[in-house]
């Protein structure tokens, strides 16, 4: 465990050298998050439906807020480090190294959400509740259980960012399938349009699927939409952990025929 | 008088073009993942304002195919000057790397060799789908273009995409300064056509503002596309005709201004 937990630690270090960027990532955050929420009162302030939104504005504010503050932890594309790794032959150096390759690269993928949006989110939290419209978790087990949930979800997010870089061991451009990916969990996730704005008949295509864990799920706990109670908790919990091993078990599985085929690029 | 083998700068850009066609041609099937790609994300987008509108019913008074005008145009609009100017988007790993040297060293406009280094085939998938919501929405509302129609619709798009392309340079002319690419500049780019995919009057007045009259994004979206939904006095159509051109002219100079003092800023970073 040493190993890896070192791997992470060192990757907090390095990221957190950028806090310029870190700086006008969250300005660019605010406006895109106040964009947003422009859009979302607009269409609420003339709705003739109002009453049968299942969802109130209040709650949509903070949807839109949580979504800015950790945008980061979702699996947009594969990490760009891991991509130039396997273009220039650098998994030869990870191979070498006395360390199963899949968690390397998985507790990489942590570290590399992580870091990040810590830095971003918290002051974006700040702001956006001071002055945005973002409500504090409706009760303190809603925050408690939006943690938690939240950490499960980065969990099963960067089993699936993995899953999408070892694919690239057979397209090494990888152009292809990283852009397919942000486009369904943009959509699936409840980032796009909060999932319960979504169409009726898409509900049970969407309960079903991995992505509404990343998002939907963490964001309404917190706003109280889904009461923070066991009986309502434990099974999103199941959900996500089902789903996380399913994509770890995957992603070590098609790591290891990658890896018997694999020609080392570059020297 | 050009010596021999010096061909005209638009036959050089046509040139530059084709050779970055043809590269992106050699993948084949990852130029196909790209484009649908591409389609996906774009054609999801509007499925998503389209559950909105299910959802909600109206946006203050305008209904779906209306915005589906305004979608249409700036997509159309952006996906043009992405086209055309997607070599500034990636100019400052240009300026990191110290690769910038190389093209000052050629007797070409630098402008020319910057906007013709990278032409992304795989954006046509926004324009595509662009052009596909704008006529769907055209049709929805039975709107026959007159010709004072089309005129409004062809200035919102030319408007648009002049307006963004100057923001591309903007953004590279940033990058003199900073040598670090900002993150900041997308949210006038991307966040510009994240906002105008809307009527600009749905939004805070200080909103409003900003991209009336710092970035003229205004003279693309609400001023023509109402007046064309609208029928407006001929009059009125008139004036946006002549307006905006000469925004976005204005605004056009002054990214002009800011690059060519970034070009006498530059020092290079070596390599």
């Amino acid at each position: 465990m040493k190993p890896y937990s070192a791997l992470l630690r060192m990757r907090f270090i390095a990221l957190l050298q950028y806090r310029t960027a870190a700086a006008a990532g969250l300005a660019t955050q605010l406006f895109w998050g106040l964009i947003r929420v422009m859009i979302f009162e607009a269409f609420y302030s003339a709705s003739p439906n109002r009453q049968a939104i299942p969802m109130n504005h209040a709650q949509l504010v903070s949807y839109v807020w949580l979504g800015q503050a950790l945008l980061g932890l979702l699996p947009w594309s594969i990490d760009r480090e891991m991509r130039e790794k396997i273009r220039t032959g650098g998994v030869a150096y990870d191979l070498l190294r006395p360390m199963d390759l899949y968690f390397q690269w998985y507790f990489q993928a942590i570290a590399t959400r992580t870091a990040p949006t810590l830095l971003k989110s918290i002051p974006l939290f700040v702001v956006a509740g001071c002055f945005f419209g973002l409500k504090p978790p409706t009760s303190a087990p809603a925050l408690v259980a939006w943690l938690g949930m939240t950490v499960l979800a980065l969990l099963m997010n960067c089993a699936f960012s993995c899953l999408i870089s070892i694919s690239m061991m057979w397209t090494i451009s990888g152009e292809g399938i990283s852009r397919l990916a942000p486009p369904v969990v943009y959509a699936f996730s409840g980032m796009m349009v909060p999932l319960p704005l979504m169409p009726a008949f898409m509900q049970p295509l969407l309960n079903a699927l991995p992505f509404r864990n990343m998002v939907d799920v963490p964001f309404r706990i917190y706003s109280g939409q889904i009461p923070a109670t066991l009986h309502h908790v434990i099974p999103a919990a199941l959900h996500t952990t089902a789903w996380t091993a399913a994509l770890l078990l995957s992603g070590r599985l098609m790591m290891q025929c990658g890896l018997r085929k694999l020609v080392v690029q570059g020297g | 008088m050009p010596g021999h083998g010096h061909i005209n700068g638009m036959k050089l850009y046509l040139r530059y073009v084709s050779i970055s066609i043809r590269s992106q041609l050699q993948h084949r099937a990852s130029f196909v993942m790209m484009l649908l790609g591409s389609l996906l994300t774009t054609g999801i987008e509007f499925a998503g304002i389209a559950a909105l509108f299910a959802r909600f019913g109206t946006l203050r008074g305008w209904s779906l195919p209306e915005v589906g005008v305004f979608y249409g145009v700036i997509n159309i609009a952006f996906a043009l000057s992405e086209g055309f100017a997607r070599g500034f988007d990636t100019f400052p790993a240009m300026v990191k790397s110290g690769d910038f040297d190389r093209l000052l060293l050629r007797p070409r406009s630098l402008c020319l060799q910057v906007a013709a280094g990278e032409v992304q085939l795989m954006r046509s998938g926004r324009l595509l789908q662009g052009g596909v919501v704008l006529w769907w929405s055209l049709s929805n509302l039975h709107l026959v273009l007159t010709r004072l129609g089309s005129a409004l619709l062809a200035v919102a798009v030319v408007t648009a995409a002049v307006v963004f392309t100057a923001l591309f340079i903007a953004q590279a002319a940033l990058a003199f300064w900073t040598v670090e690419s900002l993150e900041i500049m997308n949210t006038v780019t991307y966040g510009g056509t994240e906002t105008a995919q809307y009527p600009l009057t749905i939004y805070r007045p200080w909103f409003r503002r900003f991209f009336t009259f710092v970035i003229p994004i205004a003279f693309a979206n609400y001023l023509p596309i109402n007046l064309l939904l609208h029928h407006s006095a001929p009059l009125s159509a008139f004036a946006v005709l002549c307006a905006a051109p000469i925004a976005a002219a204005l605004f056009a100079s002054a990214a002009m201004i800011a690059w060519s003092a970034g070009v006498r800023h530059y020092h290079s970073t070596g390599s």
